[in-house]
């Protein structure tokens, strides 16, 4: 791996989770009726005979690692490092660390997110490619109809079908939740259950998902086709499974990166809807949750908890980018 | 003699015009690019002419059928109506007697400013970094490349959903701006590449080596070469806000004035409308109204490479 290319990569990681505590700390220190100014107010009423000033700045400090008596600059260095370490405060309503809450949920989003990101680049290259090779036939046509329907559902309308009809009509699956109460953690039932309560949020996605990646992967792979290395490697006399897969494929999907790194934000914004109409507690509902309490250190961790996963997320996807590209393994990205 | 020396030397390429263009000319050449020949390609194609007539539809019902209609009140009919029984209530009624139609109707103005006041500001500022950015190698294209790169990873919904509970904002117009709040790094970074190849193009180097300003050249030889992929993009935005409202109302997150297909949509589902069928239609139209608005924008965006493409063009000239 090119040791410039990965150093710039985790350049690019760090300043977008900067920018992001940056932004957190602006939307809670500088916003007019910020969330100090809120929370100061409401300690004082339910405590101001028995809490000093300095008290009650210390259980802001606690809550939302800002000291508000500190200059500016001296609460932005703390609130960084503090984010840095990973102490997010605690949340305002249930009282125990942001952390631990969101350590709790994230690993059910993650899997989630990650089934389905996985269902929708297979079904869509998979399809995508058997579109272009068969350019023009009715199974082509009736693809490409179906393929921009699909993309024009959102994935939260496919949702509302698939509850009304899987779950109130036919009572095939769960209303909601992430397994049954009653099974012992790590038993083969309650791995089956949690399967099966993740189905209907993973098929509103992947159904919503595909559509769009199969007609990149069919325009990527047509313009492939015709391209004269192609031509090149018949007359060469190679297999046709060699030139499908070494030298269309591979060169159509990696067009779709672009696109895989936007997926990966969209679905885990979207995780907060998503979540929401299957009462999926990840971290998306714990995010939703928070807005409407205004539990405002929850809310803010809970964002940037969600941009870190993301980052982390376009990272590893970079990361194989570069075993498909060898342009980057020789630094000659450019 | 030494008058004849300088005017040539004030004209680069020592070629002039012959022919005097009057306003009628310009008049009559921008009524043709703009009207006559998209027009004419559009009633070939019958995708593009069902993705403007579903478009164009919307528009009409947000503007002049809000006046034609009166707002519906509780009690207006029976409560759940089904659809298709009653010419009064076509499309039912909810359980407090509200007509749907009409509620869809007076939703429609909210969500469609919202989409174009998103779809214009993530094509305004896309635009603007993207070919500032690929027509400034050195420092300045970094940095707006960098801003880029932030802009697309951090995730849009939560990035909203903290915005608005914190800046409350009321009016449509904000709310969509809000929406497309970091929308545009996917045009910005695409363009950017564009102009890279377009900027070494002959022509551009001619204008540079005629003295045209930047800002002239940007504007005259380098955007109309990307307004297809622009227009293209606008569309797509305008849905993309579409999908972010309507999820985000739906939630509850958003404040509002007045009640559009995403607050339909929350009303219904807390109301239980997925439980039965009766009240099935309650849910379902404000979801048909969203899915056959994206299918129009998504038709009319797939035409747009063929109303600016030359050679199909040419053939409607």
């Amino acid at each position: 791996m090119n040791g410039r290319w990965l150093l710039k990569r985790i350049g690019m990681s760090l300043l977008v989770v900067w920018s992001t505590i940056t932004l957190t700390f602006a939307l809670i220190r500088l916003m007019p009726g910020s969330p100090i100014s809120r929370m100061r107010a409401e300690l004082y009423q339910q405590y101001g005979a028995t809490m000093t000033q300095a008290e009650i700045d210390r259980q802001v400090r606690l809550y939302l690692n800002v000291q508000p008596d500190e200059p500016l600059w001296q609460q932005y260095i703390t609130y960084l490092l503090d984010t840095f370490q990973g102490d997010l405060g605690h949340s305002y309503v249930q009282g125990i660390e942001v952390t631990v809450i969101l350590a709790d949920v994230l690993p059910w989003t993650v899997l989630l997110l990650s089934i389905a990101i996985m269902f929708q680049y297979t079904i869509g290259i998979l399809l995508g490619a058997s579109m272009a090779y068969a350019e023009g036939s009715r199974f082509d046509f009736l693809s490409t109809s179906v393929s921009t329907f699909l993309v024009s559902v959102p994935f939260y309308v496919f949702a509302f079908l698939l509850i009304f009809f899987f779950v109130f009509q036919w009572d095939l699956f769960p209303q909601g939740g992430k397994y049954s109460t009653g099974l012992e953690a790590g038993s083969l039932a309650f791995y089956r259950s949690v399967l099966y309560h993740a189905t209907l949020p993973i098929v509103s996605l992947v159904i919503t998902g595909f559509g769009g990646i199969a007609l990149s992967m069919r325009a990527n792979s047509i313009q492939t086709l015709g391209s004269d290395y192609i031509r090149g490697a018949q007359l060469r006399g190679l297999s046709n499974f060699r030139i499908s897969y070494r030298y269309v494929a591979r060169n159509a999907i990696l067009p779709l990166y672009t696109g895989l790194l936007i997926q990966i934000g969209f679905l885990f914004g979207g995780a907060v809807i998503l979540e929401q109409i299957f009462s999926y507690r990840g971290i998306g509902y714990v995010l939703l949750d928070a807005t409407l309490y205004r539990d405002y250190p929850l809310m803010m961790g809970t964002f940037m908890v969600i941009t870190i996963a993301v980052v982390v997320g376009v990272f590893v996807a970079d990361l194989t980018y570069g075993k498909l590209d060898p342009r980057i393994q020789t630094g000659d990205s450019q | 003699m030494s008058d004849a020396s300088i005017e040539n030397e004030d004209i680069p390429l020592e070629v002039v015009s012959d022919v005097d263009q009057t306003w009628q000319d310009t008049v009559r050449s921008l009524v043709n690019a703009y009207v006559l020949v998209p027009g004419r390609i559009m009633i070939t194609d019958y995708r593009a002419l069902l993705g403007f007539g579903i478009v164009f539809g919307y528009l009409f019902v947000g503007t002049v059928g809000v006046w034609l209609m009166e707002p519906t009140t509780m009690w207006d009919g029976d409560r759940l109506v089904q659809s298709f029984e009653t010419m009064a209530h076509p499309l039912g009624t909810d359980p407090q007697g509200r007509d749907i139609l009409t509620l869809l109707v007076y939703g429609t103005r909210p969500i469609l400013l919202m989409m174009l006041s998103g779809g214009l500001f993530i094509i305004t500022i896309g635009t603007a970094i993207g070919t500032v950015a690929g027509f400034s190698r050195g420092r300045l294209d970094q940095i707006l490349s960098m801003i880029t790169d932030v802009a697309l990873t951090i995730p849009g919904l939560p990035l909203v959903i903290v915005l608005a509970v914190t800046l409350n904002p009321e009016s449509p117009v904000l709310i969509g701006i809000l929406l497309a709040i970091n929308g545009w790094g996917g045009l910005a970074r695409n363009l950017r590449s564009q102009v890279l190849s377009i900027r070494e193009e002959d022509y551009v180097e001619a204008a540079k080596a005629m003295n045209v300003s930047t800002g002239n050249v940007l504007l005259k030889d380098v955007l109309p070469n990307m307004m297809p992929y622009i227009l293209y993009n606008f569309m797509s935005s305008m849905r993309g806000v579409l999908f972010a409202s309507v999820g985000l109302y739906y939630l509850g997150v958003l404040p509002y004035s007045q009640e559009n297909w995403g607050v339909l949509l929350e009303q219904a589902y807390s109301g239980g409308a997925l439980t039965t069928w009766s009240m099935f239609h309650w849910i379902f139209w404000p979801i048909v109204a969203v899915v056959i608005l994206s299918i129009g924008l998504i038709l009319l965006s797939q035409s747009t490479d063929k109303l600016f493409n030359p050679r199909v063009r040419a053939r409607h000239e």
